[in-house]
């Protein structure tokens, strides 16, 4: 299957590295951070991503419009996109989902939560 | 994260570094919020940011299992979640607790760098108490929105954050018209490019949404379409952004529900004004009528531009500190390399000696530059200190209600970090203290002929070795025979009358002093002008006082510019052996025990016009003299700020580069000593502390 690019788009150093030190644990996964959708939507065309894993709140382009993005590009409309998201917001998980986004997850959440999600993400591709 | 690996270790030090650096933007941000209140000019993104702060805080404490913090946040984030969308209004209470919510939010997140497990939870029950009587019932939403009239397209809609929706809606109820400025950037520059266009735009109305999307050309090029509040024509618009690539389409309160579609063309065309120029369009040009001229629009201001590209790495100072005692340990191992090389030399090694002392001329050479270099890591300019000033500025003025202008004046002069560090504690509480003493009320300013606002100067300049900040305010001065009455009272002195006025302000550095009986909320802390004095003497050093009554006070804090490797002289006094930092040596005088007349029970000597005062070292710590003081000996004269005192010593044995180590907390009370110092001979000494010994030699020569 070969190695599967993770894009991690959060704006938070201490959740990136967080994140990363979580999906490391995957077999055969290499991980891009991006600190912010910008840097998200530069990315993209540069690294073969199999798989997206945003923040919401993020400066200058937040997770939502990355999603939209993502979903209006014939290039990225495949990828999986994953959403971290914060308990009580409710309204842009719902949000995300209707742009297209194919799953969530809610902080605090359990790292090992995130890896089976990440897992059957991966597979599918 | 319960398990205590090293992993976990470093995750809490990544949180903790990211948690400070939210709570002081919040904290600076909160302060901004607070002034925009007073003015009326309030700037969304401004409400925005401070929220997004708090939410990330929120989510950031939940995932690294900080329940305390994670609540707290999240009780803020809801109240200024209800802020941002406008349920509620921004007013002094909302404030109030906004700012004691931050306080206790900081002191959370401290504990948790000291590995403190400090039960705040009464405080956090109260706080979140107050936040939730502020809380606005949640309201359903009735009634059609009037977003529906806009004819937005469904995928701008949908993308739109429920506070992008509420940002629209407030636009629209300001009798704004909103635009869709439809923009295509190449791929490798689209930051800037949109960060400008957005900053020009800024200067007419608010930026509520940048939504990405997808061009004809998507390979090179990415579109973006911007959504916009203003007040004025479209051409205005137009005229303003004439030199890119944009399309303005006007949305109208009342155009059916299909919004012209962005333009997908390979080239976007300019100025296509109107494509498909909907009838609806003509027919909405009445719900803002056009003020005349340029329009105060709030959001002008915020250059929320796309993050820079830094050249900066943020390095924990434990491991300078770490660097830094190699350096030191480097060079104590030159030195003994150096003492071998004159060894040799003296017992006839000659040659070798001759090739081993150029080996090591070079060494030492690169050592200086490699000190030099770790040191300038160390250093960084004060005016890192003069945010969080500014932000105690405001609180405490508004808390007083006194109207305080705080002044900066060399905020690039540079300290080490963790001298910046310690006197921020102390040089809050002189600040503190000039706006509760000093400044008067705005009305008995008025009075005096004064400016209303009062002023607070912080100045800061280096002077040879030394760093000085000063404190200045032009309040109404110290009240010096008050301070003298209340020095009598509290028997520091029998006799006020022989007491000089410059004397009698150093009463107010002693424990227990206060002129004010009344212990309130912003000085009383239970923390005097002592500690001010001893904290700041713990970085070695001193700070000194000059008033005039009714014109105001000015606190000089002098400070060595750092404290990890000095110069110091090294002396021997009783047999032992001391070292005395260079940057307070004057110079040093040979003398014989003519040379010392006896002053009031004080040894002093005449040095050219003044006169110096001497002090035995071995009568300053107590230890019994070894042998009588007989023909010539050395004083060393020191000094810090304007205060002189010799010291008195058996010999002097040279300059040597020494690397200072606290002696930890134990030996905190010993007057006079500020650290040991390995001498790389397996000698370790004592670094005398010059300021302090100065000020208790003058405090006993009283």
């Amino acid at each position: 299957m070969g190695t599967k690019t993770i894009l991690i788009a959060d704006d938070s150093r201490a959740m990136r590295a967080m994140l990363t030190s979580t999906l490391e644990a995957l077999d055969d996964c290499r991980i891009v951070e991006a600190s912010s959708g910008f840097e998200a939507m530069r990315l993209l065309p540069r690294e073969k991503v199999d798989l997206v894993l945003t923040d919401i709140n993020m400066p200058d382009i937040n997770g939502l419009e990355l999603i939209s993005y993502m979903r209006n590009n014939p290039n990225y409309q495949d990828i999986p996109i994953i959403i971290i998201s914060t308990e009580g917001s409710q309204k842009d998980i719902e949000r995300g989902k209707l742009l297209g986004a194919n799953d969530y997850v809610v902080k605090p959440f359990d790292p090992a939560t995130l890896q089976e999600l990440l897992q059957k993400y991966l597979n599918r591709a | 994260m319960s398990d205590s690996s090293a992993s976990v270790s470093k995750a809490v030090k990544d949180f903790l570094m990211e948690a400070e650096e939210i709570t002081d933007l919040l904290g600076s941000e909160l302060a901004d919020l607070a002034d925009a209140a007073e003015s009326g000019d309030l700037n969304p993104d401004l409400v925005n940011s401070i929220f997004r702060g708090a939410h990330s805080l929120k989510g950031l404490a939940g995932m690294f299992g900080f329940a305390a913090i994670a609540e707290l946040s999240h009780n803020m984030e809801n109240l200024l979640d209800c802020l941002r969308l406008g349920k509620l209004n921004l007013d002094q209470p909302l404030i109030a607790v906004l700012f004691q919510a931050h306080e206790l939010l900081t002191s959370l997140v401290r504990s948790v760098a000291e590995g403190a497990t400090a039960a705040h939870s009464a405080d956090l029950a109260a706080c979140i108490t107050k936040i939730n009587a502020l809380l606005a019932p949640p309201e359903e939403q009735v009634g059609v929105s009037p977003l529906s009239q806009l004819g937005l397209s469904e995928r701008i809609q949908d993308a739109l954050t429920e506070y992008e929706e509420h940002r629209l809606q407030d636009n629209l109820s300001r009798g704004r018209s909103i635009y869709i400025i439809h923009t295509s950037f190449d791929l490798s520059t689209f930051d800037q490019e949109l960060a400008r266009i957005s900053d020009q735009l800024k200067t007419y109305g608010e930026v509520i949404s940048v939504l990405p999307s997808v061009g004809g050309n998507m390979e090179t090029h990415i579109d973006f379409d911007i959504l916009f509040g203003t007040t004025r024509q479209s051409d205005d618009l137009e005229r303003l952004v004439e030199n890119d690539a944009v399309t303005v389409t006007r949305l109208g309160k009342a155009t059916p529900p299909t919004a012209p579609p962005p333009p997908v063309s390979p080239q976007p065309p300019r100025h296509a004004a109107t494509p498909a120029a909907s009838p609806a369009h003509d027919a909405v040009a009445a719900p803002a009528p056009a003020l005349p001229g340029p329009v105060p629009v709030v959001g002008d201001d915020a250059a929320q531009t796309a993050k820079s590209m830094s050249r900066t790495v943020r390095v924990d100072i434990g491991k300078l500190d770490e660097l830094m005692n190699i350096v030191g340990e480097l060079v104590l191992a030159h030195s003994s390399i150096s003492g071998v090389a004159t060894r040799m030399r003296t017992e006839g090694f000659s040659r070798m000696a001759v090739e081993l002392g150029k080996a090591t001329k070079a060494l030492e050479r690169k050592l200086t530059d490699l000190q030099k270099g770790v040191m300038e890591i160390r250093m960084i300019p004060v005016g890192q200190l003069y945010e969080k000033m500014s932000r105690i500025v405001r609180k405490i003025s508004r808390e007083q209600g006194k109207k305080v202008e705080l002044k900066f004046h060399g905020a690039d002069t540079e300290l080490d970090k963790l001298i910046v560090e310690d006197i921020s504690d102390p040089m809050m509480h002189i600040i503190r203290n000039a706006i509760d003493h000093g400044i008067e009320a705005p009305e008995r300013r008025l009075a005096l002929g004064k400016d209303e606002k009062g002023t607070i100067r912080i100045s800061s300049y280096q002077k040879g070795n030394h760093v000085v900040i000063e404190v200045e305010d032009d309040g109404g001065g110290i009240d010096i025979e008050r301070v003298k009455a209340k020095a009598q009272q509290k028997g520091f002195v029998q006799d006020i009358g022989g007491v000089s006025d410059k004397e009698a302000l150093d009463f107010i550095f002693l424990p227990g002093f206060s002129t004010n009986d009344k212990v309130n909320e912003v000085s009383g802390r239970g923390v005097g002008m002592d500690v001010v004095r001893n904290n700041i003497a713990a970085v070695s050093g001193m700070v000194d006082i000059e008033t005039v009554a009714g014109k105001g006070t000015r606190f000089i804090i002098t400070l060595p510019i750092t404290l990890a490797i000095i110069k110091a002289l090294i002396i021997a006094s009783s047999g032992r052996t001391y070292a005395i930092p260079i940057s307070s040596v004057l110079e040093s005088l040979l003398l014989t025990e003519k040379d010392i007349r006896t002053v009031e029970r004080k040894e002093v000597i005449q040095l050219r016009e003044t006169t110096l005062p001497l002090l035995g070292l071995d009568a300053f710590f107590g230890i019994e003299r070894r042998g009588e003081r007989h023909g010539e000996f050395y004083v060393v004269v020191v000094g810090v700020a304007e205060k002189r005192l010799g010291i008195v010593v058996d010999d002097l044995l040279g300059q040597q580069d020494i690397v200072i180590k606290s002696l930890g907390e134990v030996f905190r009370r010993f007057r006079g000593i500020s650290g040991a110092a390995d001498l790389g001979d397996q000698r370790t000494i004592l670094v005398l502390d010059v300021g302090g010994m100065v000020n208790e030699a003058m405090r006993s020569g009283n």
